[in-house]
């Protein structure tokens, strides 16, 4: 069993901190890298880009978004409780180098993949400007930590009612019209990071994406993630997870992870009910 | 298999004594295994027929060798205990080759009877010993040498790993598997359905060896989680990669990532390991088809289309682009499938897949073909006939088309050589690789092929690993 060693909620409720205890993963991770985690033995395998990692202690932290059946089955998991498997590091490392000036974007649960990478990008000489974004001020996650890995942090919210009103992209625009800027590095919701692929190719900064797609097995087996880059077909598990965001078809991505929709709602469905019955 | 002799054979000699098997109808709405096994009675009356040849051909025809005469004798004797454990010798997985071996171009191919008659069934007898032990056995292990305190890693456990493990275990040395998965089996768990293969099957065989003593690691993808270079500084010794072909092909064609279309892999695996079958019993999710196109020919299209109609399809259909001739399944599996109502459309390729505005595959554009010239593989190249595209609308599409070498190990270790499509090179008799202290067999160096020979592979590299460990690269 990989033991969960420290858990939080954030988001209210929607969204799961767990540092999990997996010191061959942990060894060996890298900034970008995603880990497989299975809760028990009829769970769904589901991947996850890791926030952070601690090699000395032996752990690694994924931070995630209940939106299923078994994102809201791994929430009901307590420290001392454990996930049956976890298979990583898994997929590419994020190429860190100093380029100059980037910028890191980050929405919803994507900001946890994102902070990793803006560390190292900070890490590396460059000098790093942060955007975050969320609906509302509560979904907002790790500010505090995006703050301390970057040189300067934007944050915006959809509706205004923390930072700036509006959404990320409006705060991309403005530093891209002010500065020349090397690297963009966009992780969260697909629609997100398609409009800042959109945008940044308008100005030609080299764009980053990273992509969760639907996937099996993680280590190239399934192809179940494949996504068209640049016309051609990758598998988001060993070519990617991370891309260059003005190739990716992120229409044909949004369809691919609808794939499952109607089982997962019913699946999720029944097991909230479930849920429900055995706290009455 | 088709088990039943003709009337004119069946004059002449006695017919091989069929296995029963469940209902086409009945069987193709559930999962489990369609032949049900022989009786000990069925299974000495089959043993009977075997003429216990002087010089076996059927021997010969097996890739590890195993004593078939030595072990039909003891069925005979109804001394099953030592049946299994002659078995054993050679074959440390018999529950599972009498299952999914190519009998009729291997042992039964070979075998005196076939020439005017049919031959000795002898996967249902291993089949038979194998589980009779299973059920009735007392679980007496087979001796083991004494410990020699050489460590040996293997990498994959699926038939050409376990062979090794099981092979080494046996010649004292302390082995330990690796494998990428969170179940050990390979291709015996995700690849080959229950109905073929129970899965307790493959957990019990693997028992067997972890009594044994070999240590098994699930979740440990070795060129990610840890390197070979790490494994030996960790104290192994020799290293075995049976890893497997496990790269899907897809056909590269317009519309292939329209939702609906699967690689046998993916949906195999979500059958099979994940057992989404059970779906919303256990969490794991698969498409269910109503109209099912499967593309191939080869015992996992057999496997792709049988289990779409277990799923409920309502229709399915295998479109393999040469003829009934050239197709690569065991015989048993084509003549199973037919039998449950596939639709078999020969001499047929697809050439675009089709999909709505949703994404959602609705059906694909196929074009006939006719076999013209012998191509490089000696069977005559399908070329397509001009103008004869026609549209099979479909729900689902499962791509069977072969795999390729899985790069993930490989391109992580850089002194092991790898040929231009991406497989281990290795010396074809004993498994060696250009990298010290490192074998490989089974798919990952012959690109995909059965279950036996990755098994002959196994043992020819287990038996080179122990002259290794003993005396030396």
């Amino acid at each position: 069993m990989f033991k969960i060693v420290k858990r939080e909620e954030m988001s209210q409720g929607t969204v799961v901190l767990n540092e999990i205890e997996a010191p061959l993963i942990a060894k060996k991770a890298k900034p970008g890298q995603f880990v497989i985690l299975k809760a028990n033995e009829n769970g769904e395998r589901i991947p996850l880009t890791m926030a952070y990692t601690d090699a000395k202690k032996g752990i690694i932290a994924v931070i995630y978004q209940v939106v299923g059946k078994s994102t809201a089955l791994f929430k009901t998991l307590k420290v001392g409780e454990g996930y049956q498997d976890a298979i990583g590091p898994l997929g590419k490392a994020t190429h860190i180098e100093k380029l100059g000036k980037v910028v890191c974007v980050g929405g919803g649960t994507g900001v946890a993949v994102l902070h990793p990478i803006t560390r190292g990008m900070k890490e590396a000489g460059n000098h790093v400007t942060a955007i975050i974004g969320a609906r509302t001020k509560d979904l907002l996650i790790l500010e505090d930590f995006m703050r301390a890995a970057s040189n300067e942090l934007h944050v915006c919210t959809d509706d205004g009612s923390y930072g700036r009103h509006g959404f990320v992209t409006h705060a991309l625009k403005d530093i891209l019209d002010k500065e020349k800027i090397d690297l963009v590095v966009a992780i969260g919701p697909v629609p997100m990071m398609k409009f800042v692929s959109k945008l940044t190719k308008e100005y030609s900064v080299p764009t980053m994406v990273s992509l969760n797609p639907i996937m099996v097995d993680g280590t190239g087996m399934c192809g179940g993630c494949r996504v068209s880059v640049g016309g051609k077909t990758q598998f988001a598990c060993v070519d990617g997870p991370e891309f260059d965001g003005h190739k990716v078809d992120f229409d044909e991505l949004m369809l691919r992870l609808q794939a499952y929709c109607e089982d997962e709602k019913a699946c999720h469905n029944e097991f909230c009910m479930m849920e429900e019955t055995w706290h009455k | 298999m088709t088990e039943e002799a003709t009337p004119k054979e069946k004059k002449q000699k006695k017919g091989r004594v069929r296995m029963p098997e469940q209902e086409p109808k009945v069987r193709a709405h559930n999962f489990i295994e369609v032949p049900t096994g022989y009786t000990p009675e069925m299974a000495k009356e089959e043993a009977s027929r075997c003429l216990q040849c002087k010089n076996p051909g059927c021997v010969d025809g097996c890739p590890v060798g195993v004593d078939i005469p030595g072990f039909i004798k003891f069925i005979l004797e109804s001394d099953f205990t030592q049946s299994i454990r002659h078995i054993w010798k050679q074959n440390s997985l018999p529950a599972v080759c009498g299952r999914v071996c190519p009998q009729e171009s291997q042992c039964e191919g070979k075998c005196i009877l076939a020439k005017k008659g049919e031959p000795v069934a002898i996967g249902n007898l291993e089949r038979f010993a194998a589980d009779w032990e299973r059920v009735n056995g007392t679980g007496a292990l087979p001796p083991t040498a004494k410990a020699t305190g050489k460590r040996v890693a293997v990498v994959g456990a699926g038939p050409a790993g376990l062979t090794v493990a099981g092979d080494l275990i046996q010649k004292g040395h302390d082995v330990s598997v690796f494998e990428a998965f969170h179940k050990p089996g390979g291709v015996l768990l995700y690849g080959i359905p229950e109905f073929r293969l129970p899965k307790e099957i493959v957990a019990q065989e693997v028992n067997f060896l972890e009594r044994l003593g070999v240590k098994v690691e699930c979740n440990a993808v070795v060129g990610r989680t840890v390197s070979l270079d790490e494994l030996f500084e960790e104290g192994y010794q020799a290293i075995f990669l049976g890893l497997g072909a496990g790269l899907p092909k897809f056909m590269n064609i317009p519309g292939e990532n329209l939702v609906g279309i699967l690689s046998a892999n993916e949906y195999l695996t979500r059958a099979n390991l994940m057992k989404a079958y059970l779906f919303p019993k256990v969490d794991t999710p698969i498409p269910r088809g109503k109209d099912v196109v499967v593309l191939g020919g080869g015992n996992v299209a057999m496997d792709s289309a049988r289990t779409a109609l277990r799923l409920g399809a309502d229709r399915v259909r295998l479109v393999y682009r040469r003829s009934r001739d050239e197709m690569p399944a065991r015989a048993a599996e084509a003549h199973h499938a037919e039998e449950e109502g596939i639709e078999f459309y020969l001499l047929t390729n697809p050439t675009r897949y089709i999909g709505n505005e949703k994404g959602r595959l609705t059906g694909m554009e196929c074009i006939k073909m006719e076999l013209g010239e012998p191509d490089a593989s000696g069977r005559r190249r399908p070329v397509p006939v001009k103008g004869s595209e026609f549209e099979l609308p479909c729900d689902l599409c499962i791509v069977a088309v072969g795999t390729g070498a899985n790069p993930l190990l490989t391109s992580s270790t850089p002194d092991l050589k790898i040929n231009k499509w991406g497989y281990i090179e290795a010396d074809p008799t004993s498994g060696k690789t250009l990298k010290k202290g490192v074998w490989a067999g089974g798919d990952i160096v012959t690109g995909s092929a059965t279950v036996i020979l990755a098994m002959g592979a196994g043992r020819n590299a287990a038996n080179s690993i122990h002259d290794y460990l003993v005396r030396g690269w």
